[in-house]
Parts: structure tokens; sequence; C-alpha cells
């Protein structure tokens, strides 16, 4: 069943399009990741325009990060404030990197740059989950884990501008989350990507914010800049497609409730190689794209 | 019957013997409008006709041509280089107008049925109908549009695809693939006698969205914020609604 993208004016296979949604749903709802990093480009593999695909993606993980992000409201289990001052970082970020997008775009470099982008993404979020897994199972075996200290003092405390973070039980500067959250908004906008792979890790080592309100509270960020993304995206680049979004999105939806199920069943860590090296071999496939010479040296630019 | 009546048809044609021979085309077309809808995967129109004479069939080589043209655009080309080991855009170059459809059928191959003079006089190569500053440079690049073009199915010569009967009904089918831009697009019926083209007859087609494609390009482009509250509401909403239904199952 083919369907015509009103935006990416490509027609493309829409059983295609809900089943990519599926398997990347599959794998999101298994690891807990917001699947946009693998996503998009594979979206560049089936022929979307990498201007649309990161554009679009960013619609995309409004609606899977936004039951997540309420679900944990609910349950009160995320830190507003530190939301909030994250959100107000990845604003400033994403209205940067929307900038940078068009100027790419303009300049013919959004496929290259974004490509590249995606090969040291991939390949330092790859090889860092299969070191990690390795370890992990070798751990079970051996059964010893070295303590952490669980609170340390840092450069961070040094800094201007404390505030107290409830929540997190935090006293600590307003600097280091508006720039961790600038961080992943400039990802957001340029690679079309949720950045809960970036933002968790910082909120928890950088930080030091206690585990159980860093979900919700990346979650929370997401759903906003995400959401800012979209629309700056939307009036400077002209490049989201609704359809597209709302195709991947349905089969996304339904995917990762059937991994969120398989999840449990699974042995974890064994998964954890598995995605590893999907990651690394999406990651290959985008390298090869760069070095091999192509076989069409010529392009045709963006329609005005 | 038709020997006795033949030095008199042979005096009428001899008396219209003059370049135009009185050769007139009558064609038409299956479809002058072209819906681009949430499932268009391309089309097809069949452009068929027939050579009307008032005289008699004249000697010479008959030829029919037919062309089908989308609306030009100005269009940049740009190649790749090898810098730091990876393939990177290097060098541009602008296509002042190039047509984004161009389909060219003929009853046989062109250089056959028409002069290479009249050819270009009358823009029927696809090279002809592109317009770019000349130089060293640019016959590469246009002659990649082509390629790309060709490859894309936007760009196509379909030499023997123009069915001719009896040297007077005609027809062809000429595929429209589904990444067409929207606009006007022309189709001419040339007819030729011994290479020169002696009747041309043009007839629109119009390209469209249509629908729901329509609705979400024009907002796209003409409300761009009122589109992207919407792509966003619409995402908010969509992701609610999972929630809710995947909680009760």
């Amino acid at each position: 069943m083919q369907i015509y993208l009103p935006i990416a004016e490509v027609s493309v296979n829409a059983l295609l399009l809900l089943g990519l949604g599926g398997v990347v749903g599959i794998l999101s709802g298994m690891f807990g990741v917001g699947g946009g990093f693998l996503m998009t480009p594979l979206l560049f593999f089936i022929g979307i325009p990498p201007t649309i695909a990161v554009a679009t993606e960013a619609n995309q993980i409004v609606a899977s990060s936004v039951s997540g992000a309420l679900a944990h409201f609910r349950r009160r289990s995320l830190d507003i404030l530190m939301g909030l001052i994250l959100v107000a970082g990845g604003v400033i970020g994403a209205a940067i990197g929307v900038q940078v997008f068009a100027l790419l775009k303009a300049a013919g470099q959004v496929d290259t740059l974004v490509r590249i982008g995606y090969v040291v993404l991939l390949g330092i979020i790859g090889s860092l989950m299969l070191i990690e897994s390795v370890r992990a199972i070798r751990r079970t075996h051996q059964d010893s884990t070295p303590l952490r200290k669980l609170h340390q003092h840092n450069w961070i405390h040094g800094l201007p501008f404390k505030i107290k973070f409830r929540s997190s039980g935090l006293y600590i500067s307003a600097i280091p989350p508006l720039l961790i959250g600038a961080m992943v908004g400039v990802l957001a906008a340029i690679m079309g990507v949720g950045g809960g792979f970036i933002m968790v890790p910082a909120m928890i080592y950088i930080l030091g914010m206690p585990t159980k309100v860093v979900i919700g509270t990346s979650l929370f960020q997401i759903t906003f800049v995400t959401a800012f993304t979209t629309v700056l995206h939307a009036t400077t680049n002209q490049t989201v497609d609704i359809a597209l979004a709302f195709l991947l999105f349905l089969g996304g939806v339904v995917g990762a409730q059937i991994g969120a199920r398989l999840g449990v069943k699974l042995p974890a860590e064994q998964l954890r190689v598995f995605l590893a090296i999907i990651v690394i071999g999406v990651c290959g496939k985008l390298a090869m794209d760069l070095l091999l010479q192509p076989s069409e040296l010529y392009s045709l630019g963006d329609r005005l | 019957m038709r020997i006795g009546l033949t030095p008199i048809l042979l005096c009428m044609a001899m008396a219209s013997a003059t370049p135009t021979v009185g050769e007139e085309i009558i064609s038409a077309l299956s479809q002058n409008r072209i819906s681009i809808t949430a499932n268009f995967d391309g089309s097809e129109i069949f452009i068929y006709g027939a050579v009307k004479r008032e005289a008699p069939v004249v000697d010479g080589d008959l030829g029919i041509i037919i062309t089908v043209v989308g609306p030009f655009e100005p269009t940049l080309v740009r190649r790749k280089d090898r810098i730091f080991g990876i393939w990177v855009n290097a060098n541009a170059f602008n296509i002042d107008t190039a047509p984004t459809f161009y389909a060219i059928a003929s009853s046989a191959p062109l250089k056959e049925i028409l002069h290479e003079s009249e050819s270009v006089r009358n823009q029927i190569p696809i090279e002809e109908k592109i317009e770019a500053a000349s130089s060293a440079e640019s016959q590469s690049f246009v002659s990649a549009l082509v390629r790309i073009r060709e490859k894309q199915g936007l760009y196509s010569e379909l030499p023997d695809m123009v069915d001719l009967r009896s040297d007077t009904l005609f027809g062809t089918h000429i595929a429209l693939p589904a990444n067409l831009v929207e606009g006007e697009y022309t189709a001419t019926v040339y007819v030729t006698r011994d290479g020169t083209i002696v009747d041309k007859q043009e007839s629109k087609i119009d390209v469209q969205k249509v629908g729901l494609e329509r609705w979400i390009y024009t907002l796209a482009h003409q409300q761009p914020l009122a589109y992207g509250l919407l792509a966003v509401l619409l995402a908010t909403f969509t992701g609610w609604a999972a929630s809710v239904v995947f909680r009760r199952i």
C-alpha cells in the first residue's frame, strides 16, 4: 500500500513505515530508549530526505515521550524545577540548532554532516553499550560489585546561581543543567533525537540526581524540547511531515507495548549486546556510505 | 475505382505539395487533470489522435512525435568530492531553468523522422529545454541533471513508442511517476513529413495535490506556525490516547 507523503513529496509503502515504527518501538520498549537515534538513520536508508527525517522524527518523539512524561508526572517521580531549567536550556539549544540546520541546508551539507554526526554518536553509544553489557555479563559470574560513593562534591558545587532542587535533594548551580539542556536541544534540532541517552547519564553522574527522578525529568524535558523543535523546524525549514510522523508513531506505539512485555521475559544483558550490535551495524552502514565512492557523484539540490 | 482516381489524386497532391501539405492533427488526452492524492503512486496518460487530410496521402515519411513537458524550475546541481576521505558536496552549479518532467515519444527513432536543425529550432531534445550558462564545467552538470532525472523516471525518451496505424491513427502511453511536481504540463503532438514539422497541437494537463495532501501542503507552507502547532498537538494527543488505550489492555 503506497502512500504519498505530502511534505517529503515521495511515495513510500505505508506498511514499511508502520513496520519500521514497530521494530524501533519494540527496541525502545525493551530497553527503555527513545529510539530516535535508530529511527532517523533508518529513514535515510529508505529514501526519506535527511532534512525531512530529522524534523519529522522530532515530531514523532513528542508523541512517544508524552505518555511517559504524564505517567511520571502522576507518580510525582520527576523534578519539575530541574525539568524547567533543562527545558530552558533545551529551548536555547534547539533555537541555535535549527538555525545551524537551516544554514547547512542552504549550503547543501545537511546530509553529510548529519550522517557524520550519526556515525560518531552511534559509534560511541554502540561501543559503550557493548563494553558495559559484556562487563555486566562477566560481573554476574564473579558477583562482586565495587561500591561507589553516592554523593560526591565536585566542581559543580563551586558554580554560582545555586538553586535548591527539593525533589532531587540537591543544592547546585543552575548553570550545569542549563548547559546539559542546551546540548540536548542542539542534538534534537540537528539530529532528530530526544537525547535521553546523553541526558540520563549526565543527570546521574554530573548533577548527581537520584535515579528515581531521572527518567521522569528526562522525559519531561524531551517532550517540551522536541515540541519546540518541531514548531521551529516547521516555521524555519518547512520540513515536518505530519503524515510520516503519524504512521511511524502508530507502528511505534504498538511496538513499544510488545517490546515492554518481551523485555521482562528475555535476559536483559544478552538483549543489551543485541541492541549494541544493531547500533554498531547502523553506524557501520552510515560510515560506509560516507567513505565509499558513491555511484552517482551528482545530486539535485532542494527545490526552492 | 482506386486506379481510375489515381491521376486526379496525384494532381491534387502535387497542387498542394507546398511545405504545408494540408495535414492536420486532431488529438486528445485520456485525462487532462492528474490529482495527487494520499495513495498517489504515479499515473499514466494516453495521448491519441489522427492525422486529418483534406487531400489524399502524400509521399514522404510520416512521423509522429509526442512530448509532455512539466513546469520549468531553476535547479541546483551538486557534485561530491572526496575531502579528508569522506565524500562531501563540494561544487555546485545553478541551472537557470529545466523542466521538472520531460517525456518524448516518437513513431520511429527521432533522427529518422526529424531533421537536426528542425529538432533544435523546436527545442525537441531534452538538452535544448535546459538553460544554463555555458562553461567548461556546465556540460557535466547538465548531463548529470538529465541522468538523475532519467533514473527517477522524470525524463524519458521513448522511440518507437508511438503506435502509428495506416499513417493516420496514432496513440501512446506516457508514464507519470509518483514524484511529480505540481503545475501545468503541456502535451504536444508534432506530425512530420520527411523530417520537417508539418503541424503541431498542444494540450494542457493540470497536476495538482488534492484533498488532505493539498490541505497539509498548503498549511505547511503558508501557515507554518499553525502547522507546527498542529503537528505538536496531534503528536501530544496520539501519545496520550495511546497510553490510555494500552492501560486498559
